[in-house]
């Protein structure tokens, strides 16, 4: 493996966030808490070739957010992230 | 250049025994948490910090200078996989702390692309870690953490920070990047140590 592919797209956060909070998360929209770039974090970069998932600005290589998963429990570090704005049913 | 002693060169065992969980390997998979840095031997550092704040460094001249040692060990990655037999050179921690002041019982690890980890500062002594430098007899690829990298065998390799830059000692334990968010704060591969609670 080389350093260009030890990381893949946003795209790999999909199933991981689907399992804990059954939401979309790559569609989701992600602000830096470092450098303020604001987009889909299907563009992130995300490490998973790595004892847990982590996901990093494309801009800056901020650490954006961390999950790391074990027999029927998980851990989330979302610190990276000002925000992230999901897409979710309207409230009836 | 430092002189070459002949060191520690791990257990010995008659047949393969890995710890619980394991596999073995014979390639040696790259596992990252982010980008790998590009470190240029000019502006290398390292730096041992005690717990009142004094601080030693070591350029790259300064480090090579230093003995070192030749190491065969066997590792073992939280993420299953072990590897038997690698071949290390580097410099041990019982040289680079040798004129440290300190009565601090821990070592948070530092590297540059801002991975940390930490474990008990007996761990880090009496020829059980090295900064390494060279790996199967070529210089350590930055793949695998070079230009140096901390090597703790008896661990989990996670605990082997690669791109090592700088260690402080402390007076209590602070977690570092993965303890914090749900890994073993030991790593003891012998006692299956991956997980809290484990």
């Amino acid at each position: 493996m080389t350093s260009s592919n030890l990381w893949t797209d946003g795209n790999g956060l999909a199933g991981p966030f689907h399992d804990v909070f059954c939401v979309e998360v790559s569609t989701a929209i992600g602000r830096c808490g470092n450098c303020g770039r604001t987009g889909p974090m299907a563009e992130v970069r995300v490490f998973d070739h790595a004892p847990g998932l982590v996901a990093r600005c494309p801009t800056c290589d901020q650490v954006l957010l961390r999950l790391v998963r074990d027999r029927g429990r998980a851990w989330l570090d979302l610190r990276g992230l000002v925000y992230l704005q999901l897409a979710v049913p309207d409230q009836t | 250049m430092g002189t070459v002693s002949r060191g520690f060169r791990g257990r010995r065992r008659p047949t393969v025994e890995l710890p619980p969980g394991q596999y073995l390997v014979e390639d040696f998979p790259v596992l990252s948490a982010g980008p790998t840095p590009s470190i240029e031997l000019e502006d290398w550092e390292f730096t041992i910090t005690n717990e009142t704040g004094t601080q030693q460094r070591w350029d790259w001249a300064a480090f090579r200078a230093l003995s070192s040692e030749q190491v065969t060990v066997d590792i073992h990655c939280v993420t299953h996989w072990s590897k038997l037999g690698t071949t290390w050179e580097g410099v041990s921690l019982d040289t680079l702390l040798a004129d440290a002041e300190t009565s601090a019982g821990f070592a948070l690890v530092s590297s540059y692309g801002g991975y940390s980890t930490n474990l008990p500062l007996e761990d880090l002594t009496d020829g059980k870690a090295w900064i390494a430098f060279r790996y199967d007899g070529e210089e350590l690829e930055p793949e695998h953490g070079g230009p140096a990298r901390l090597l703790v065998p008896h661990l989990y390799l996670w605990k082997s920070a690669k791109w090592v830059r700088g260690i402080q000692l402390l007076d209590s334990d602070e977690p570092g990047f993965w303890e914090s968010l749900g890994y073993h704060n030991y790593g003891d591969p012998w006692r299956e140590q991956r997980f809290w609670g484990d």
